[in-house]
């Protein structure tokens, strides 16, 4: 399990961009208290879905309006077309978790990024 | 009733979006895409940024991907369409329009989609414009014949600090190319933005060391076969071994003078709100059309990646005589200079009153909020996308912030 953050740094309604995981994963936080974990960078081109419109637990892209389901990380329509990798999150006293996918992210061309992590707490 | 053969010219954008949304509609009839560019589709906007930059390929630029189909379609790249032949038809009788394509082959369609989009406008030859080294920027292979130029330590002049210029002079400067931009007007982006958020953008090139040169008319190139400088009419000589034309584009419909496909006075399609052209049986879409605007009740242009993407499923429906899909967004574009990224959405016409919520004009990070009395019609960021997306929606729904 990857620490990734307080439950209190991820506003509700909002996502919280993390980078001390390579790639960066996007934490998502929903009106409803749920909690979600995808790769940051939208499949499509290079914008951070932490940035994105979140609508229940769908997080549209703010580049160009392609939205993903946080729970099982499929895209709606174009421009993007790959669903987004989903890592398992977990709240354990106020602190987010993940177990980071092992799967092949869905990264755009021209941005790098590896399933390694980078830094920060492992468990 | 349902057309048999679809004829999409234009492979592009547009185009493809518009195969597409046919497909998806459940449209099982003939589709014949016509491009006269050799390649298949493929994205523009890369083109002045990571693309010139060398951080992306010509294959990742691809429209299509491996497991698309090919959409069932009949794909004519390659071949320019040079004429169209309008059949009005009849009561009861469908109309059928021909196009004609640069090798002579006639295609016969009951329904006909123009996504021919636009070209980039050239300097005049008597400015020089015909001059080696002079560039303009629209296409794959223009891309590729500028990107071979901008060699570190090389002189680039920018004719033009619109989006592409802009674009173009930041990446060019991340290359290490000795860059400066020329600009007629007194504000650059003061049409599409307003003076004070156009000067607060080209700003940008000042606070990354890019010289501007604003207000003053290009009198000429000057060089014998190969361009060396850029001659201003206040006599101001910029050395240049790269010169790039960035001073917009020209909708790509001369092939439909005299035709019947009504054209506005810029040479746009003018289309309804759905994209249906004055002629039956004939859409147009994309960079190249003109769709009916009720904000400003005239035919408005834009030249929006997001337009060209969406509203061919607007298209689609009108021409299969579904349920109108109808497309409420505000016209949106995004650019990316130095770094920073700019969204725009909404309809501006100049005598709106201008907020800024979140940053600064001056510090490059502004988010601006256009207002027409308490309702908020556009909105600006400057690396803001988290508040630019918010505002997005909420525009033309009374505010009581203002
Ligand atoms: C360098 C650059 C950067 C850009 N960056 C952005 C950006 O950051 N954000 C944004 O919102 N927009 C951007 N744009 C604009 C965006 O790319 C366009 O809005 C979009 O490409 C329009 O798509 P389209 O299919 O209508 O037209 P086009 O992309 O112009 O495609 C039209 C196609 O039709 C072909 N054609 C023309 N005439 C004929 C004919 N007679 N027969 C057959 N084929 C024909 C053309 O060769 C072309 O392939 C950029 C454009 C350029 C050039
Ligand atoms: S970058 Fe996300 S849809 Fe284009």
């Amino acid at each position: 399990m990857h620490h990734l953050c307080a439950l209190d740094d991820v506003v509700p309604g909002e996502g919280l961009r993390v980078t001390t995981t390579s790639p960066p994963v996007a934490v998502f936080r929903t009106d409803d208290d749920e909690v979600y974990v995808v790769d940051d960078t939208c499949t499509h081109q290079d914008a951070s879905l932490a940035d994105g419109y979140l609508e229940g637990c769908w997080v549209e892209c703010p580049l160009h309006e392609s939205r993903f389901d946080l729970r099982t990380g499929a895209v709606d329509q174009p421009p993007a077309k790959r669903g987004v990798r989903t890592h398992a999150a977990q709240v354990v006293d106020g602190q987010v978790w993940a177990e980071l996918s092992t799967d092949a992210p869905n990264l755009p061309p021209g941005v790098a990024g590896s399933t390694a992590v980078a830094s920060g707490v492992t468990a | 009733m349902s057309p048999r053969h679809v004829v999409v010219v234009g492979a592009s954008l547009a185009g493809h979006a518009t195969a597409r949304a046919l497909r998806d509609a459940g449209y099982d009839g003939a589709l014949t895409i016509v491009g006269d560019e050799q390649h298949r589709p493929y994205d523009r906007p890369p083109l002045s940024k990571g693309f010139l930059d060398g951080t992306l390929a010509a294959e990742d630029l691809a429209l299509e991907d491996a497991d698309d189909t090919d959409l069932a379609a009949t794909w004519l790249v390659g071949h320019r369409a040079v004429g169209l032949d309008v059949g009005l038809g009849a009561p009861g009788v469908a109309a059928t329009h021909c196009v004609t394509l640069d090798d002579g082959t006639v295609l016969v369609a009951d329904a006909v989609v123009l996504a021919t989009g636009a070209r980039a406008r050239r300097l005049p030859a008597h400015l020089g414009g015909d001059l080696a080294g002079v560039h303009t920027l629209r296409t794959l292979d223009d891309a590729l014949a500028l990107r071979a130029e901008l060699v570190p330590g090389s002189r680039l002049v920018l004719v033009g600090a619109g989006f592409v210029g802009a674009e173009i002079a930041a990446t060019a400067s991340k290359l290490g190319v000795d860059v400066s931009l020329v600009e007629a007007s007194t504000t650059p982006l003061a049409g599409p933005l307003g003076a004070e958020v156009g000067a607060a953008v080209a700003g940008l090139h000042a606070a990354h060391g890019t010289p501007l040169y604003c207000g003053v008319p290009v009198a000429g190139l000057t060089g014998a076969t190969q361009v060396d400088g850029v001659l201003l009419d206040d006599g101001t000589h910029l050395p240049a071994d790269v010169v790039v034309a960035g001073i917009g584009s020209v909708p790509a419909t001369d092939w439909l003078v005299g035709t019947g496909v009504p054209l506005t006075d810029a040479g746009a399609v003018a289309a309804d709100a759905d994209g249906a052209t004055a002629v039956p049986g004939v859409w147009a879409v994309g960079d190249c059309s003109a769709w009916w605007d009720g904000d400003r009740a005239a035919h408005h242009r834009t030249e929006h990646w997001n337009d060209a993407l969406v509203r061919p499923r607007t298209v689609a429906a009108s021409l299969l005589g579904l349920a109108p899909v109808v497309t409420t967004a505000a016209p949106y574009f995004w650019s990316d200079q130095y770094g920073v990224r700019l969204q725009f959405a909404g309809r501006r016409t100049g005598d709106e009153v201008l907020t800024v919520e979140a940053g600064s004009l001056e510090g490059g990070d502004a988010l601006a909020v256009y207002w027409r009395g308490h309702v908020p019609v556009a909105v600006l960021g400057m690396g803001q996308p988290k508040l630019f997306n918010r505002w997005k929606r909420s525009l033309g729904v009374a505010s009581v912030a203002a």
